[in-house]
């Protein structure tokens, strides 16, 4: 179908990009990659009057080290997150995660900000940002702010950013030396997680010294499991894994919907933590 | 209205578009070339593959206005003098068609595979080609085709 009318700009930075947004107020958007905004758009699930395009500002591409932090460009696409010698290094998680989205096409054009931004609960990305304890970073009319992702993710595709607000970065706390896995249950290829699991592991002398689980599509947005977290903190062998990751279900409300019912998802929320974190410490 | 100017198929088109024209619409109504089709409302079936300044992209997920300045090439401009290249040479042998709706996205998903793993195993096939639909050919001879192609020198030539 033909997405309904809009107007168009493309902003050369920042600053013009948030003053785009300002004037258009709340029916304005930012196109990132487009590849969830316009196939709402197509299905008329969405009637923006104003895209301001940020494909073409430079500066919010690519990622660079702060120290002990990896900071990645907003409008980084998901092809080029797996092939960041960094992301690889820095936050293994989110490559692995990034390579369970869509399909090489999709990936060419989609981004790390735009699926943040969009705040899917089935999508993959959020609850791996969640458990890399990342900050998303905002520039709006009133200057520029860090989010911690605990605070960003408000409600079902609602986030803390302003409509006038610009995410330009996200900035994670480095995890080289973390074991970490993305477990992804899906229906077919190419297709969003039932339940989702991201789990990371710092190891001490063979056991789990700290463990943290993100969950995908365990509620209307993405979460942890503090209880199997605290459960993991010093198991030792797979049973104890196990043992723990039956408490990843706990104080989430999953949805229902053609898929899976809520008693189905909490189901696979402790299996896939189990098997996520089993292989993330390497027990697996 | 908004002026683009669009290299397809290395040709280059200067033309004024509304802003919600999709790139395919793009490329089949206003340029005539109709050998990109459309065969889904959701972007999932790949069917309206093209590359995009070097990377695959579905059409109809991209605006005209976000090709403006960019190289754009549809499984039209594949062949040289009409000479075929390799992999679809590869996808005629090997019967990777039967109603052949999926074929250009398909075509130019394997090309882009292609092009960043020369060698790729059936594996690596399934998974570059997850995002195009056939509900035809059930895939095999599709998988076959691209390993043909992949190990006949001419094609990454
Ligand atoms: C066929 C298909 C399969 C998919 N499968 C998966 C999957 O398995 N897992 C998964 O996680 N995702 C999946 N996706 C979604 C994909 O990852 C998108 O790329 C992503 O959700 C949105 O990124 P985008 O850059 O395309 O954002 P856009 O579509 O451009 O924007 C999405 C929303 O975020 C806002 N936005 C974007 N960037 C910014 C910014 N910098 N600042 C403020 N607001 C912003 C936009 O205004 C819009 O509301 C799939 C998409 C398709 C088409
Ligand atoms: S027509 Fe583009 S993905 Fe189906
Ligand atoms: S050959 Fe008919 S859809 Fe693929």
């Amino acid at each position: 179908m033909i997405p309904p009318a809009f107007d168009y700009v493309r902003p050369r930075t920042v600053e013009e990009a948030v003053r785009a947004l300002a004037d258009g107020g709340e029916d304005a958007k930012v196109l990132a990659g487009g590849q969830s905004l316009l196939p709402l758009m197509r299905l008329r699930m969405a009637f923006p009057q104003l895209l301001v395009d940020t494909g073409r500002i430079p500066g919010l591409r690519g990622s660079r080290m702060e120290g002990d932090t990896l900071v990645v460009g907003a409008m980084t696409t998901h092809h080029d997150v797996l092939r960041d010698a960094l992301v690889r290094r820095h936050a293994g998680l989110l490559a692995a995660a990034t390579a369970t989205v869509a399909d090489p096409a999709v990936r060419h054009r989609g981004t790390l900000g735009g699926s943040l931004a969009h705040a899917d609960p089935a999508a993959d990305l959020p609850a791996v940002v969640l458990a890399l304890e990342g900050e998303l970073v905002a520039v709006g009319p009133r200057g520029r702010r860090a989010i911690p992702a605990r605070d960003f993710f408000t409600d079902y595709l609602e986030t803390a950013l302003a409509p006038d607000e610009l995410l330009v970065e996200v900035r994670l706390p480095s995890t080289d030396g973390w074991g970490f896995h993305y477990e992804k249950f899906q229906r077919v290829a190419q297709a969003y997680a039932i339940v989702g699991v991201a789990a990371l592991v710092r190891r001490d002398n063979g056991s789990i010294a700290e463990a943290r689980v993100g969950l995908t599509n365990m509620g209307s947005t993405p979460l942890r499991a503090p209880t199997a977290e605290e459960a993991l903190a010093g198991a030792g062998d797979a049973a104890a894994v196990k043992r723990a990751a039956g408490e990843a279900a706990e104080g989430t409300r999953p949805s229902r919907d053609t898929s899976a019912s809520p008693e189905y998802r909490a189901h696979l929320a402790r299996v896939l933590t189990g098997r996520a974190v089993l292989a993330a410490a390497g027990m697996g | 209205m908004t002026r683009i100017s669009v290299k397809v198929d290395g040709t280059t088109y200067e033309d004024e578009v509304e802003p919600r024209l999709l790139l395919v619409h793009y490329l089949r109504d206003r340029l005539g070339l109709t050998g990109t089709p459309v065969g889904c409302d959701t972007s999932n079936c790949g069917a309206c593959t093209v590359d995009l300044d070097g990377e695959s992209v579905k059409s109809c997920s991209v605006l005209a206005v976000q090709a403006d300045g960019c190289a754009v090439t549809t499984v039209q401009g594949l062949s040289t003098d009409g000479e075929w290249t390799g992999l679809q040479r590869a996808f005629h042998e090997r019967h990777a068609l039967q109603c052949g709706y999926c074929t250009p996205g398909m075509l130019m998903a394997a090309r882009d595979l292609l092009k960043e793993n020369p060698r790729p195993t059936a594996d690596e096939v399934r998974h570059a080609l997850e995002g195009n639909l056939c509900r035809c050919t059930g895939y095999q001879n599709i998988v076959r085709a691209v390993l043909a192609a992949a190990s006949d020198e001419e094609v990454r030539a």
